[in-house]
């Protein structure tokens, strides 16, 4: 492992939130995530693409705490917290969302939200507390639903929404925490065309107001030009390149990935 | 399911209080023996009460409840025969505070573990409990179990009657109630707590429930004291109610019998487990009238409600209403 004092000195000097360095992962033989050194700026929405097993998933489980890494360092605003537990890195402002949609299905979508805020309140613990009784954490759970268009909803089980609907709910969930990193695994897949649009913009405009910093782990690549303002392409555990979306697409070794892979 | 269903205090309360009118008026239209079999059967309503906390809130399969009633009930026996201690309030602080510690300790090793998993070790610590009451005979009097005399209530406060059978039927059943409604009311506020919906939580999805940053593993640990205290405090109000406790109660098919009537109420439903209980208790007390073979019937009994009403009496019911309003409404 690297020592700390070197990497520090190794901080770009604009305004970096979040830095990994040879981060490494593997399963068995499969090399999932191969040395990364990936960097991600405040306030930025960036799109990580690449194609099955390129190590997207891998990364963002990586940095959020679901795996942990064989060997090398992940940095967040300047502190080490690769040995952190998931609870520490959420305490620490980093929430996740799930490329399988990840919820409470017997509870309805309001329940949901609300789950988010209780935690981030620490009021998760309180049990001689009738939930219903606190009146502030219900206005947010419904504006929070309101900015995911989802207050129609709040009363339905989770488990009963349509897909689109579960995959907002999910980043709704997510967003609930008040994170100022947000990592989004395929919050697009599954859904319609029409409906994918109706998705991204919702995040878009939610990420950009709150302020937070986004990692998007997304495949369409129409998506991934619209949004995001940074590109980052896996390959084999690998990252193949890094750019803004005029230079991913100039690229041409990109392009050759792109069109050998299954974004044509 | 639990979540779904409406917190609003007074909607509940309309439920109950008519149920707890009926309970008032019991000792006063039906026989003493009826009284004091409905005594056991609130007793264990309690029991199941903690036990569903686990099963039906937070997802865990306990299959070692036997040990935490059991040690409720020994502890007063222990405290009438070496401390000649006989208030049922230092009953209940002392049984208590005996159970959640053992809860604490046992719970530590098992929360680590889910599904199978956990089911085995509480029992297998189960199993523990029931061998130490079973070879250490000079404390627990083994098989012949230990004497509970009738205790006093509320320090002498209230005369109890000399005769046990009036006593029974009537001041413990009573007391009985009363400790009853204060433990439903209880549960009923954990259960619509946050704690409560964390649990809920939980059991639908531990991986997110983690990523919200809710300690899972702690508020397991925490569910299964509270489990662990109800079904301990069942095993205190018993104690003197049977007049005898043998190391039956810690045995595994004890754990069982709140596995079965849970199930048999419903354990999807806040009130399954105290209509499981009574009315398994009821079951249980006629089966056993009505034939040698009682366990050949209880056993077809599960197979019926395992096959046909999986989400048990109130399960049923609750789904009935629905379809019937459904019906109305078109």
């Amino acid at each position: 492992m690297m020592p700390l004092d070197k990497i520090f000195q190794a901080l770009p000097a604009d305004h970096t939130l979040l830095m990994t360095r040879q981060l490494c992962k593997a399963f068995g033989e499969t090399r999932a995530v191969d040395g990364v050194d990936f960097v991600v700026r405040e306030g930025e929405v960036l799109a990580l693409v690449g194609s099955n097993g390129a190590g997207k998933t891998s990364l963002v489980n990586l940095i959020s705490g679901l795996l942990q890494p064989d060997s090398g360092t992940i940095i967040f605003q300047g502190r080490d917290i690769t040995r952190l537990g998931v609870y520490e890195r959420i305490k620490a402002g980093i929430a996740r969302s799930f490329q399988l949609v990840n919820l409470f299905d017997q509870l309805t979508a309001f329940e949901n939200v609300r789950l988010s805020i209780l935690s981030r309140q620490g009021k998760t613990r309180q049990l001689l507390r009738l939930v219903d009784r606190d009146h502030g954490v219900r206005q947010e759970s419904l504006e929070v639903l309101d900015r995911f268009g989802l207050e129609d909803k709040s009363h339905l089980l989770a488990g009963a929404l349509a897909q689109g609907e579960r995959k907002l709910l999910d980043v709704a969930v997510s967003y609930a925490l008040n994170p100022t990193f947000l990592l989004l695994d395929e919050p697009t897949s599954g859904v319609s065309t029409r409906e994918k649009s109706t998705i991204m913009d919702t995040i878009s405009e939610v990420v950009k107001s709150g302020g937070i910093t986004a990692v998007i782990i997304e495949h369409d690549m129409d998506v991934v030009f619209t949004y995001a303002a940074r590109i980052v392409m896996m390959h084999q555990g690998r990252i193949l390149a890094d750019g803004t979306p005029d230079e991913i697409r100039r690229n041409t070794e990109v392009a050759n990935t792109l069109l050998g892979g299954s974004f044509t | 399911m639990p979540a779904a269903a409406a917190a609003s205090p007074l909607r509940s309360l309309a439920y109950a209080v008519p149920v707890v009118i009926i309970l008032l008026m019991l000792p006063y239209v039906v026989t003493p023996y009826q009284t004091i079999l409905m005594s056991y059967g609130l007793i264990m309503a309690i029991a199941a009460l903690g036990f569903n906390l686990l099963l039906g809130y937070t997802g865990l399969l306990s299959f070692g409840h036997s040990a935490y009633f059991g040690l409720g009930a020994y502890v007063v026996a222990f405290m009438v025969k070496y401390l000649h201690i006989t208030s049922m309030e230092l009953f209940l602080i002392g049984g208590l505070i005996a159970t959640l510690l053992v809860t604490a300790v046992f719970g530590i090793i098992c929360v680590r573990y889910t599904r199978i998993f956990f089911a085995i070790l509480t029992m297998a610590l189960s199993q523990v409990v029931w061998s130490l009451a079973f070879k250490f005979f000079w404390v627990t009097g083994g098989t012949d179990g230990l004497r509970i005399p009738t205790p006093t209530i509320l320090n002498g406060l209230l005369t109890v009657p000399k005769n046990k059978i009036a006593f029974l039927s009537n001041t413990y059943y009573y007391y009985v109630l009363i400790v009853f409604i204060i433990f439903v009311a209880l549960m009923w506020v954990i259960v619509h707590s946050p704690f409560g919906q964390a649990l809920q939580a939980i059991r639908d999805n531990e991986t997110r429930a983690a990523f919200l940053g809710v300690r899972v593993r702690r508020a397991r640990w925490i569910a299964f004291m509270i489990s662990g205290g109800f079904t301990g405090v069942a095993g205190i109000l018993w104690a003197p109610l049977n007049g005898l406790t043998t190391p039956d109660i810690l045995y595994w098919p004890f754990s069982g019998e709140i596995v079965f009537l849970t199930v048999l109420g419903g354990f999807g439903t806040f009130a399954g487990p105290i209509v499981g209980a009574v009315a398994f208790n009821y079951l249980k007390t006629y089966a056993v009238g009505l034939t040698v073979y009682w366990q050949l019937l209880l056993g077809s009994v599960l197979i019926v409600l395992v096959l046909a009403l999986p989400t048990g009496i109130m399960g049923t019911l609750g789904r009935l209403t629905m379809t019937i309003k459904g019906e109305e409404g078109k």
